[in-house]
């Protein structure tokens, strides 16, 4: 790559508008998914009775199995939410700031 | 070239057909020979020779070889990582987990797909945006190439052959079980067919190869899961109750169990499945088939849903295996089923759809083993070739003919040595390969990566000594553990106490990294860190990415 492209993509705002919104979002949603799992498995290894305890009173179903299968569907909508704003807001950063390079 | 496909193809329909079936009938007598499962197999076998044939004259160039051209779609490559990771272990391990612990194979499921949205969130755009071939052109890709793509290539075949093993004794007893094969014949005919199509096929064929099994696998999964809710009434209440009145454990299937015991272990246990995903070389090698970085977000986001879907199903196979199978015709008479607990899945088949689909299921089990161990194949073969002989000992004078030329050759030698160690480890404890896989995978390969791409003060000899003080760490701390030092090597007490020993590896090699970086004030370091700008505006805009051929 060029100085004078490197030059031009990092004084441009747009550069440093996509990059600070995409880093901060990347990150918030990186940390919410390992709060999510990390929080599963803590509760697993100190107070598993937890998820043991049934879901209403004389069924058999334990609250583990809900909450098992809603951080399977959490994972996939984490990636759509992240996929959607990228696809749109983001990927227009990034084609503005190529054209602005021709 | 297409003329060799179609001699190599053509001895080893004469093999399949005179030598290995025949043997399974003089071996194994009349009974256990499954036809169905023989028909259906080999019909994918036909199926998938007919793809590797059209690959094959689709495949001229490196870049075609290694990454498809670079023309596979976001939902093509979504349903080919799935693939890659839905192996046969993971489908009959898991459900028999779920069979056999209830709940517990719910943890085990999580742990796996949770890695999926941290590799979309941080690595996945920036991967494809700096990547070529392997994930050692990203790791290397401001720094001293010789000693970074050594430490990659190394990690990568350390990772894949453990793995290859692993899947090459699992293969063989399966299929044992499953067809009725002798041992031998079962690991030599995986291997000969992966052989045929990754060097023919290339990347191309490889990733169809996966397509068409993750799809075969995704229904048959379905439709079991849909016959055993629908035996309950489409009600998991009634399902849960039955299975708890059924199996031995009674209600404690409904929760957390003995899995994951010790805080230590579950969080160890989580990195490692973790930044595991995140390091192994045939799933980063995807990501450089996809056109972009649209392209490859999008494959995280068809492969996390495949994924979380296929786990979903095999919990539903699990518990409606416990009341299922219930029955004498799949108990052994020594206790508990017949072939063991990673077989729940297998006599589920029967139970819902008989002999017929019995059948469906083992041909795609052995379908599952095939396109795994040719992704693995050929990740190992780019190390070598891309980045061993290539960039290390050709010093990054560019031949691709003959870069392409070793990569055959690598992937034969590959091939060879996965069925010779598949044949000498049939009876020994394997149990211990995945995890060191993992282990290594999660220790050396992904913080070199992931730091190259964040960190800006990284340097040549703090990501070298780094990588390599993580890798050595897992390495010792997995032979001290207990899966080598007790099951193994036989001593009463595992120097270092859990199995999981991604928690401390990874923070070591974390911390090498920054140590030997940061003292590093060597010209080679100022270059490196000077580097990191142009590095990053690529990273982050695709600009001066490598692009996708059209044919």
């Amino acid at each position: 790559m060029q100085q004078d492209v490197i030059d031009k993509v990092k004084n441009n705002p747009k550069y440093k508008e996509l990059v600070s919104k995409r880093t901060s979002f990347a990150w918030i949603l990186a940390v919410v998914m390992l709060a999510v799992y990390y929080t599963f498995i803590l509760v697993i290894a100190f107070a598993p009775k937890t998820l043991g305890a049934p879901l209403s009173a004389g069924s058999v179903m334990t609250v583990g199995i809900p909450v098992g299968i809603a951080i399977i569907l959490f994972a996939f909508v984490i990636t759509g939410i992240y996929v959607f704003r990228a696809n749109g807001e983001f990927d227009r950063l990034t084609k503005e700031i190529k054209e602005e390079l021709k | 070239m297409v003329k060799n496909f179609i001699i190599w193809a053509g001895i080893l329909t004469v093999f399949m057909a005179s030598g290995a079936f025949a043997d399974a009938v003089s071996v194994e007598g009349k009974s256990d020979l499954n036809i169905t499962a023989i028909v259906m197999f080999l019909l994918f076998v036909a199926g998938t020779l007919g793809i590797t044939y059209w690959a094959a004259q689709k495949t001229k160039t490196a870049k075609d070889f290694y990454t498809a051209g670079g023309g596979i779609t976001g939902f093509q490559n979504g349903l080919a990582i799935a693939g890659d990771y839905m192996s046969a272990a993971s489908f009959l391990g898991i459900s028999g987990l779920v069979y056999g612990s209830g709940f517990d194979g719910l943890i085990y499921s999580i742990g796996f797909l949770v890695g999926w949205p941290i590799i979309l969130f941080l690595v996945a755009e920036r991967l494809r945006n700096l990547g070529k071939y392997t994930f050692a052109d990203v790791a290397s890709y401001r720094l001293a190439q010789a000693p970074i793509r050594a430490l990659a290539a190394f990690g990568s075949l350390a990772t894949v052959i453990l793995y290859l093993i692993a899947q090459m004794v699992g293969s063989g007893k399966l299929i044992q079980i499953l067809f009725g094969l002798p041992y031998e014949a079962a690991v030599v005919l995986v291997g000969v067919l992966m052989i045929l199509y990754v060097t023919f096929g290339g990347m191309l064929a490889t990733t169809w190869v996966q397509i068409i099994k993750a799809v075969l696998l995704l229904s048959g999964a379905t439709f079991m899961a849909l016959m055993a809710l629908n035996h309950f009434g489409f009600s998991p209440e009634e399902m849960f109750k039955q299975a708890t009145d059924t199996h031995a454990k009674g209600i404690a299937i409904m929760e957390p169990g003995g899995l994951v015991s010790d805080p230590f272990s579950a969080i160890s246990l989580g990195i490692a499945l973790m930044f595991g995903t995140a390091g192994l070389p045939h799933i980063l090698m995807r990501f450089f088939t996809v056109s972009d970085a649209k392209e490859a977000r999008k494959s995280v986001f068809y492969a996390t849903g495949f994924i979380g879907y296929f786990y979903i199903l095999t919990f539903i196979i699990g518990f409606g295996a416990i009341v299922l199978l219930n029955k004498p015709e799949f108990m052994a008479p020594e206790g508990g089923l017949i072939g063991g607990g990673n077989m729940a899945a297998i006599h589920l088949a029967k139970a819902v759809g008989g002999d017929v689909f019995l059948g469906f299921i083992s041909a795609v089990a052995f379908a599952t083993i095939l396109a795994v161990v040719s992704g693995l194949t050929l990740a190992g073969a780019s190390a070598i070739s891309h980045d061993l002989y290539a960039s290390v000992l050709s010093k990054g004078v560019q031949n691709e003919a003959k870069e392409m030329r070793i990569s055959k050759i690598a992937t034969i030698c590959l091939g060879v040595i996965a069925i010779v160690l598949g044949i000498l480890f049939e009876k020994q404890n394997i149990a211990f390969m995945v995890g060191l896989a993992f282990a290594i995978a999660a220790s050396a390969n992904f913080p070199v990566l992931f730091m190259s791409m964040f960190w800006s003060k990284l340097t040549t000899r703090g990501a070298f000594l780094g990588g390599l003080v993580g890798l050595l760490t897992a390495l010792t701390l997995v032979i001290l553990g207990p899966t080598v030092w007790v099951a193994i090597i036989g001593f009463e007490e595992a120097i270092f106490p859990s199995k999981y020993p991604a928690l401390i590896s990874v923070s070591v090699a974390f911390f090498g990294i920054w140590f030997f970086s940061i003292t590093d004030k060597s010209e080679r370091a100022r270059t490196d860190i000077a580097a990191f700008e142009a590095q990053d505006i690529r990273c982050q805009t695709g600009i001066g990415a490598e692009g996708a051929v059209s044919h």
